[in-house]
């Protein structure tokens, strides 16, 4: 293995740093290090962070591998600064077995730009009628801990309280796309006054409330852990809010695309800002923002769902939802919350806790002697301007195309190895 | 310069004046022997319905016609991408045969819009899905002009299905612009959630707006909603939302019954109403005409 020594990077920040990677760990720390044979890389100005950590990637592998492949998706996580990403089930065939999960895990180890961490199917097929073999995927070689149906919700309430009651015995988590489907009927963006305006069938906001609600109930009562997938409404912050002070054990995630965007973009008609749940108003993106520097909301998850250029150049109530994340999700971020979260808040939410949710001890750890040398080095001076045709990913649904962003990627190490240099991937 | 009738909210007042004024001088052409002025000689114009919707189709057949245009039918029924060549697709064919216009009538919201960016030519909706379907509210405009003499100031009731309604929206836009005052009728599960930012009044009690009503527009309403709990039974809709005969007595002697058709005799507007001399509903059909010659014409000859 190559040797490294990271030139005067500032850790979460922090003073310039010399770090010495060696044998997939930092072996040393401090100013002035050297070490004959390694291979020098210059971080002047650069931010180290902890390697980010996704909690909800739509790889799309087995199935639609014209939309992204395991490989493609795991380069566009390499450049967005990722180590770690966690796979979603809703693949063709549904991750709803080992021998799904376990080819997952295996194509994400060839691939070997991040570690692919599969999540299995709550429900076979995702139909919402029978608990998939979770134990079974749990004991693969894919070790899996976090469960959802992500893209539908489980919406029978006492198959959601078998499902967080079972995984209590491998400490597992179930991860809810929160959507009360008899209130999503045909449903195409947010229920309020653009939908109204453009004729188009809303997505209330209590579709998601009302489930949140209802799990946070059930998961205090059978004592199981809860995720929230891509909590979008002001409301739902404040049910998280109360959950947690009564010490019910949930987390929640927020997407990028949720932090900036709003309903308004629908005005266009154009289905790359289609996504589910939907874009909401700027009430709603303020009190997702504070609730990610309260803590309320735990993470940041991309929900990176590329799809294939017909499911998007169409008539938008025939467009897939989803957009891309990956590569843009850091930039968004620090765009929208450096100033309050500091370095090592974003860290917190975008590396360290993701890791911890989903059980990854080997990541969401800050370089130090003796840690798995999993990290990423940021730019924050750099400016870049997003160029579909340039993404890694192989789809182009980007909503951020020709926009500006701050900070870029410059270096990712997974396990002392460089999956991205001088801004480019390594393989 | 407009190029596109997407929205009845393209059209500013003076805009939409001009074109209820050149309707005027179009439907002066139904009275002559020889219907036809030679201006769009050359121009064709694509008339793409993935609806069905016999009426709204020949109206702007006939209105292109009278106009001398060339005329292609395109009937595309059935979702793009489920069956066959997608939208943009069928945009790309359309433009390299030529089209000066496509005249589009499309079940998904927004789909106008869509094309629009895939073609050089002029696209006018003709209702997409619930959205809106800006040539009716200019013919309905029209007709009110037409019956009533004005528009600004008129009292207009727009009564019923408001939620799926792209007549509702387009109305609203238009008749805001031109001065007049709209309430919406409905029950509360057909108004849209974010109603309140629309030009327009809103109202639970058709009994209770219809003494100062200079117009009552009665939307189709379709008995499918029942089934997805928007009301209780069509019988339970007809008695607080449809417009009989003792109701009508309520309106002030002046005021005119319109429907964009087609109708559900005995849902929403009884036949008594509906063929009594208040009712324009034949008018409307005839209007339409007009209107539609008098929106290709500024369109496609640069004078809007």
């Amino acid at each position: 293995m190559t040797t490294y020594l990271i030139k005067g990077a500032r850790i979460l920040g922090g003073e310039p740093t010399d770090l010495l990677i060696r044998d997939g760990v930092v072996a040393e720390m401090g100013s002035g290090l050297s070490a004959a044979g390694a291979r020098v890389v210059d971080a002047d100005g650069l931010v180290a962070l902890p390697g980010l950590v996704d909690l909800h990637t739509h790889l799309r592998e087995p199935g639609r591998e014209d939309a992204e492949t395991v490989e493609t998706g795991s380069r566009a996580a390499a450049l967005g600064g990722y180590t770690a990403v966690c796979a979603m089930a809703n693949t063709s065939p549904v991750a709803d077995t080992a021998g799904v999960v376990e080819q997952v895990w295996r194509l994400g180890r060839e691939a070997g730009l991040v570690d692919v961490q599969p999540i299995g199917a709550v429900t076979v097929g995702l139909n919402g009628e029978q608990l998939a073999e979770l134990g079974a995927m749990a004991d693969s070689a894919a070790r899996v801990r976090i469960f959802s149906d992500d893209g539908f919700c489980v919406a029978d309430p006492r198959l959601m309280r078998r499902a967080l009651e079972y995984v209590k015995a491998f400490d597992g988590v179930i991860a809810q796309h929160a959507e009360e489907p008899r209130l999503t009927v045909g449903a195409q963006m947010h229920e309020g006054e653009v939908a109204a305006r453009l004729g188009m069938t809303g997505w209330p906001a209590v579709a998601e409330e009302s489930i949140i609600a209802r799990d946070v109930l059930l998961a205090e009562h059978v004592g199981a852990r809860l995720h929230v997938c891509h909590v979008s409404t002001a409301g739902s912050v404040g049910i998280l809010r109360w959950a947690k002070e009564r010490g019910i054990r949930v987390t929640a995630e927020v997407t990028p695309h949720h932090l900036l965007l709003t309903d308004e973009r629908a005005t266009s008609y154009d289905p790359v800002y289609k996504v589910n749940p939907p874009l909401r108003t700027a009430a709603d993106v303020a009190a997702l923002r504070a609730a990610l520097v309260e803590g309320v909301v735990d993470i940041v998850a991309t929900d990176h769902a590329p799809h294939a250029v017909e499911d998007k150049e169409c008539e938008w109530a025939y467009a897939r939802p989803g957009m891309l994340g990956l590569e843009t999700a850091l930039s968004i971020v620090i765009d929208t919350a450096l100033d309050q979260l500091g370095w090592d808040g974003i860290a917190q939410r975008m590396s360290r806790t993701p890791a911890r949710i989903a059980g990854l001890t080997e990541h969401g750890l800050d370089p130090a002697v003796g840690v798995p040398a999993n990290f990423t080095l940021v730019d924050p001076a750099a400016r870049w301007t997003v160029e579909p045709a340039d993404l890694a990913s192989r789809s182009r649904n980007t909503p951020y195309a020709e926009t500006t962003l701050p900070a870029r990627v410059v270096a990712t190490f997974l396990r002392g190895e460089p999956t991205v240099l001088d801004g480019k991937a390594t393989k | 310069m407009i190029r596109h009738l997407l929205s009845a909210g393209d059209l500013d007042a003076a805009t939409a004046t001009l074109v209820l004024d050149t309707a005027q001088e179009m439907a002066s052409l139904a009275d002559r022997e020889v219907k036809k002025l030679p201006t769009l000689r050359g121009r064709t114009v694509v008339n793409l319905f993935y609806e069905d919707s016999t009426r709204t189709r020949i109206s702007f057949e006939a209105a292109a016609k009278r106009l001398s245009a060339d005329v292609i039918n395109f009937s595309a029924k059935g979702s793009s991408v489920s069956k066959g060549e997608s939208l943009k697709d069928t945009a790309l064919t359309l433009q390299a045969m030529g089209a000066d216009a496509v005249v589009i009538r499309h079940s998904a919201s927004g789909a106008p819009h869509r094309l629009a960016n895939w073609i050089d030519g002029t696209v006018v909706n003709a209702g997409d899905g619930t959205h809106e379907h800006p040539t009716q509210a200019l013919l309905d405009a029209y007709t009110m002009r037409s019956r009533l003499g004005r528009l600004s100031g008129l009292n207009v009731a727009i009564v019923g299905d408001v939620l799926h309604s792209r007549v509702a929206r387009s109305n609203v836009l238009l008749l805001h612009t031109l001065g007049a005052k709209v309430t919406l009728v409905a029950p509360p599960t057909l108004l849209p959630v974010g109603v309140d930012a629309w030009p327009a009044e809103t109202s639970y009690h058709l009994d209770s707006v219809l003494p100062d009503a200079d117009v009552v527009m009665m939307l189709r309403v379709q008995r499918e909603r029942m089934d997805q709990a928007y009301f209780p039974s069509a019988r339970e809709y007809s008695r607080r939302y449809g417009l009989d005969g003792a109701r009508m007595r309520r309106l002030p002697e002046h005021a005119i019954v319109m429907h964009p058709g087609p109708m559900n005799r005995g849902m929403e507007i009884t036949p008594e109403v509906a063929d009594s001399p208040r009712s324009t509903i034949v008018e409307q059909v005839a209007n339409g005409v007009s209107v539609r010659m008098a929106v290709l014409y500024l369109l496609l000859g640069g004078k809007v």
